[in-house]
């Protein structure tokens, strides 16, 4: 079985809506307090755990065809976005070590590109 | 660890050090148990059928881990050193590369194994910086 480019396409995808889910969910933490108001009335967390569903759903259809050896590890992709939105949204900088790991991240997805066939 | 809730005993739980690293290294399995009910049930779904999240047992079950181990993660990363923890959340990846040659028969090869095994660095570099 390989896997097809649509179903890498798909857990891109996914990839990349969870990444917001997560900037949600950081914006959204950052407003809780003692009040259990603040959980349950919490727009932002709430956007981040419909993300994350979203995210979910384009991953299933991503995994309907093609091996789990190839599409899971290539959820990794994710890093790279939050990366990026730390340091847009949140100020967090690029330092060496984030940029090595991506670095590393993204040559393995490359291999598992190879390793597809 | 203690020693914060003692002088502050309305503040928030808190886990200890080696309870984070017991934590996450839990929420790889579930995570890893997770994926492989997901892909079992990922046939049953299509765009057509998104009630198959809540129908289809493999896929509720998958989901249901998924979440139980998303928000577990969470609390454990808030109190852990991440630089040690970072590795560990990374073990997920060859859980799932074993589970699925053991399972659905996935055949693995020399690129495969290079891409997972760059790739479980690499998420383990990135997290070396600790909080920062």
């Amino acid at each position: 079985m390989t896997t097809p480019l649509s179903s890498i396409g798909l857990v891109f995808a996914a990839a990349f809506v969870g990444s917001f889910g997560a900037v949600f969910l950081k914006f959204g933490a950052g407003k809780l307090h003692r009040d259990v108001r603040t959980l349950l009335l919490n727009w932002r967390l709430a956007a981040g755990v419909g993300l994350y569903l979203l995210s979910s759903v384009f991953y299933l259809l991503g995994i309907r065809q093609g091996e789990l050896t190839i599409l899971y590890p290539m959820v990794s992709l994710g890093y790279m976005f939050t990366l990026f939105w730390s340091r847009l949204f949140f100020g967090e900088p690029f330092t060496r070590n984030k940029v090595c790991g991506l670095g590393l991240i993204l040559l393995g997805i490359v291999f598992l590109g190879i390793g597809r066939q | 660890m203690t020693a914060i809730s003692r002088e502050h005993p309305r503040s928030s739980f808190r886990f200890t050090h080696a309870q984070s690293v017991a934590l996450v290294f839990g929420c790889t399995l579930l995570g890893a148990a997770a994926q492989i009910l997901m892909k079992s049930g990922a046939g049953g779904f299509s765009t057509a059928n998104l009630a198959a999240i809540v129908t289809n047992v493999s896929l509720f079950g998958g989901y249901v881990l998924y979440g139980i181990s998303t928000v577990l993660l969470i609390l454990a990363l808030r109190d852990g050193e991440l630089s040690l923890l970072y590795p560990i959340v990374s073990l997920s990846y060859v859980w799932v590369t074993v589970l699925s040659v053991m399972i659905f028969q996935e055949k693995l090869n020399l690129y495969k194994i290079l891409g997972v095994s760059t790739i479980v660095i690499g998420v383990a570099v990135l997290g070396r910086n600790g909080k920062r």
